[in-house]
């Protein structure tokens, strides 16, 4: 095995959360003035902060910021325990470096998994300039408290800044056991601080994967084949190299199998200036073997997926006798659900600039969620030690999953060491729709039986899907239970008999992560199953709902046979609990006005759904018109998080989720006719523009006592699902496939 | 021939390919990056600026037909980007990843120069070419009511 697979498997088990249990600590101790290049008027007490002697507090942010409101909620935490002032604190951007610990900004992992580590932070740098006062006044410790920036003894009324305690901070050791504050006394934790890029944002300098320029820099725009996994029989460059402003066309490596994050071929055509660039890529003339997915056509393997679901799969839980239940019932329905492969399409394509220093290694920017998965994979392509590759890591112009992938970043650093210059990659939109790492294509079937008094009695449910992991193996066959672990296997209904079994497919192009990932198709099924359960018991399906959360509880499908990852955190900390599940039902159906009289044509449906370790509630209300076309009204969502750090981040995320869940329930959809993508951009993969959004997205935070969940990713599974439901109740028609489009409605 | 044109009250002349996109001359060549590229076929807005006044996609414009006429980018809109359409933005929160939001915050000051008071509807028609893939429309919507001086 190459060092290259090695790397990957490892960066899949991490991320895949195989290989992780609980909580990263990346702390280190004791860096000492002037070394690890802090300035000599200034103390680290650990990789986050560094406090100079001017008095300004600089905090790290060590998570990537693309429009979750990271670079504001972070230093939420370390300035809160830190007892800084939020006007004397500068973010600086972290660079790539595992002494971070995980850096990855995927699975909404930012506060949930590193909420202890930055309150460590801020409370260790607290407790250490507590201590050099303490020394410096010769009182104890205990008699001092910090404030406003500032260390203060009450008794003596001595006060000093934080600024003019670091030379004597900077002598002592970091304290190894830090208390945490009263959660009552917290200034920035739970309070809406406006974003630290606001200003930057709506003046245009905000500085962005695409917007890195350096004297000397080639612009590169890259073919790739168009159909994945091919490669380039024969290039004829000459027409190309008479652009104006074209200086070099370079074959890029052929792509891996797996892929991975390696670069997928082509051939680059650097410039002068993007333009010539783009010009010049349409000069060129390449002959492609076009390779082994050359036939994959969307309409056929949809069908292969269906047949598959159909068939006995291979449990991943089981509770009762679902077969016996269904034998013994005289109420038996079934549904095939299915929804296809999606694109992340945020609004920058991937982009990234790399240069080669003299010294053999290279600094990249890039717009990446990953930094050290950069490092990893662009060390392995330039055979160099991932220490010498530095990784600044930009604005992310929206991420969504793509820009974990290190792939651009990594054809960037190629073309610096091909070229001695530095170089610019940038996707077109073409290139970001036609060659990503799609959401995948699934179809999900699912049996349930009720019995007189409507009662469910059984539920099947089959997931059938190409998995992540064949992305970073060859030999992967069918979902992973990471996977199934994303909305399936927590299934919190309490039917008596239930079985939740998966079946394989294989992939034909490059699979990833996208924004709520595998609970996408799981909730569309689950939710839509169980609303058409509701009307086949005649019950309202809101009330139905509460009936199939049953008794309060905590769900552990362990108890069962599963193999549940629960996000990678622990269900003591974090419980599948159906109190909180019917809190969230309650709630959410109260703010819509749930039962009440509804104009003609219209509806409300309802789906709530746990993932990232918050549950998610959603009401649509749908309007079909005279023409049969279907509008979302208004939407609700209600997230129960536990503790969120900044409210009105969270309110803007569920915002956010509503117009992404509706993208994906109207309009998403990539397809392949022999192995080529047949969208392209904007136009043929639509997205929600103003005039389709909701007249308002009325979102409500649960008060809950509980450790933080994900926020990035959980309100968007619900939406499809309630917006289907809500067209169910508007129509009595039952859509079980997306997107809506597909069905006319649209 | 060099092509010449104001860029935010600037004169520029440059030498280029008459065909190449105003949105390529202003990044790449004038080097100013806060239009932005989305989509390269005037589909989504993130590359609004003005040319004498009216919002254009400058990823479908030749630098040529700029001669002679005034472009105003976001860096140019305001001395200290407290127009009142910037500032609503902030009050509000507007951004999440920012991208768009150039391009969002061209369209609505050319939107509130053509109608002060505009309707929802209003508001829907002028912004539906620029897309937001966050999702920040409701937001956006408010900080238009905003700054044309309504309640939100």
């Amino acid at each position: 095995m190459s060092g290259l697979e090695k790397l990957s498997r490892r960066e899949f088990l991490q991320k895949t959360g195989v290989a992780s249990g609980g909580l990263v600590f990346a702390m280190t101790l004791g860096i000492p003035r002037g070394a690890d290049g802090a300035d000599a008027g200034s103390v680290s007490p650990n990789v986050y902060v560094n406090i100079r002697d001017d008095d300004v507090v600089e905090i790290y942010c060590h998570r990537s910021e693309m429009g979750q409101g990271i670079r504001t909620s972070l230093p939420q935490v370390i300035a809160d325990e830190l007892e800084a002032d939020w006007d004397r604190i500068e973010l600086l951007q972290a660079l790539g470096d595992p002494k971070y610990g995980d850096q990855n900004t995927d699975g909404s992992t930012s506060i949930r998994k590193h909420f202890d580590v930055l309150r460590t932070a801020g409370a260790s740098a607290r407790e250490m300039l507590i201590a050099a006062a303490a020394l410096e006044w010769g009182v104890p410790a205990a008699e001092l408290v910090a404030r406003d920036h500032a260390v203060h003894h009450e008794a003596s009324g001595r006060s000093a800044a934080y600024g003019d305690l670091v030379a004597a901070a900077a002598e002592l050791e970091v304290p190894e056991d830090v208390t945490f504050k009263d959660p009552a006394d917290y200034r920035y934790i739970g309070k809406s601080m406006d974003l630290i890029d606001g200003a930057a944002m709506t003046t245009g300098t905000a500085m962005y994967g695409t917007d890195t320029v350096m004297s000397g820099m080639l612009y590169a725009s890259i073919e790739r084949c168009p159909v994945f996994g091919g490669t380039a029989k024969s290039i004829d460059e000459a027409a190309a190299l008479k652009v104006k402003g074209v200086e070099k066309v370079i074959r890029m490596p052929e792509p891996t199998s797996p892929p991975a994050y390696n670069p997928i071929g082509g051939v680059a055509v650097l410039a002068s200036n993007t333009w010539s660039a783009e010009q010049g890529r349409k000069a060129l003339a390449v002959e492609w073997d076009t390779g082994l997915n050359a036939e994959y056509d969307s309409e056929s393997y949809r069908q292969q997926l269906v047949d598959t679901s159909h068939k006995d799969g291979k449990t991943a839980l089981n509770r009762g006798d679902v077969n016996a239940a269904f034998e013994n019932s005289t109420r038996v329905i079934e549904a095939d659900y299915y929804a296809p492969h999606l694109s992340h399409a945020p609004m920058e394509p991937p982009a990234a600039t790399a240069r080669m220093h003299e010294d053999g290694s290279v600094e990249i920017w890039a717009a990446t969620q990953d930094p050290q998965s950069v490092q990893g994979t662009v060390a392995a392509l330039l055979e160099i030690d991932k220490a010498q590759v530095k990784v600044n890591v930009t604005l992310l112009g929206g991420a969504f999953g793509r820009k974990s992938k290190a792939d651009f970043s990594a054809e960037a650093a190629w073309l610096a060491k091909k070229t001695g210059k530095p170089v610019k990659v940038s996707w077109s939109r073409e290139d970001d729709i036609r060659h990503g790492y799609y959401h995948s294509v699934s179809a999900q079937y699912l049996k349930g039986a009720l019995d007189d008094e409507g009662n469910a009695t059984a539920w099947l449910h089959r997931s059938v899907f190409p998995s992540i992991g064949s992305t970073f193996s060859a030999e992967a066959a069918g979902p992973g239970n990471f996977e199934l672990s994303l909305g399936m296997l927590d299934n919190p209904y309490a039917i008596p008999n239930m079985r939740l079994e998966s079946g394989d497919a294989k992939a034909h192009v490059r699979i990833g992560w996208l924004r709520s990932v595998c609970n996408i198709y799981h909730a569309f099924a689950i939710c839509g199953f169980a609303d058409e359960m509701a009307h086949e018991a005649g019950a309202d399906p809101r009330d139905y709902l509460l009936r199939l959360a049953g008794q309060s509880r905590k769900v552990n499908p362990a108890d069962h046979g599963a193999e549940y990852s629960n996000y990678g955190q622990s269900l003591d900390a974090h419980p599948i609990d159906t109190a909180r599940y019917k809190a969230v039902v309650e709630k959410v159906s109260a703010m819509a006005g749930w039962g009440r009289d509804m104009a003609d044509g219209h509806g409300l449906g309802i789906a709530v759904h746990r993932s990232f370790l918050s549950t998610v509630g959603t009401v649509a209300e749908v309007r079909v018109d005279a023409k049969g076309k279907l509008h979302v009204e208004e939407l609700w969502l209600v997230i129960d998080a536990g503790l969120v750090v900044n409210p009105d981040r969270v309110v803007a995320q569920m915002e956010g989720a509503g117009i992404f869940g509706m993208s994906l329930a109207l309009h998403g959809e990539i397809t392949a006719k022999d192995g080529v993508i047949e969208q392209g951009n904007y136009d043929t993969y639509p997205v929600i523009r103003m005039s389709e959004a909701p007249k308002a997205i009325n979102v409500h935070i649960m008060d809950v006592d509980a450790p933080p969940g994900g926020v990035g990713e959980p309100g968007v599974p619900p939406v499809a699902p309630a917006i289907v439901n809500a067209y169910f109740a508007a129509t009595g028609k039952r859509v079980r496939e997306l997107p809506l489009k597909k069905a006319g409605v649209v | 021939m060099a092509i010449e044109f104001t860029l935010n009250g600037e004169p520029q002349s440059l030498d280029v390919d008459p065909q190449m996109p105003l949105l390529w001359a202003i990044r790449d060549i004038a080097g100013l990056t806060g239009t932005k590229y989305g989509c390269g076929k005037a589909l989504c807005g993130s590359c609004t600026v003005h040319v004498d006044g009216n919002p254009v996609r400058s990823c479908a414009f030749p630098v040529s037909s700029a001669a002679g006429m005034s472009v105003t980018t976001i860096e140019g809109l305001s001395g200290d980007g407290n127009h009142p359409v910037q500032k609503a933005w902030r009050e509000l929160n507007v951004p999440q990843c920012g991208y768009c939001q150039s391009g969002q915050i061209m369209t609505a000051v050319a939107l509130l120069e053509r109608n002060p008071n505009p309707s929802d509807e209003d508001i829907a028609t002028a912004m539906s070419g620029n897309i937001c893939r966050c999702g920040t429309y409701t937001r956006i919507r408010k900080a238009i009511q905003r700054a044309a001086g309504g309640e939100s």
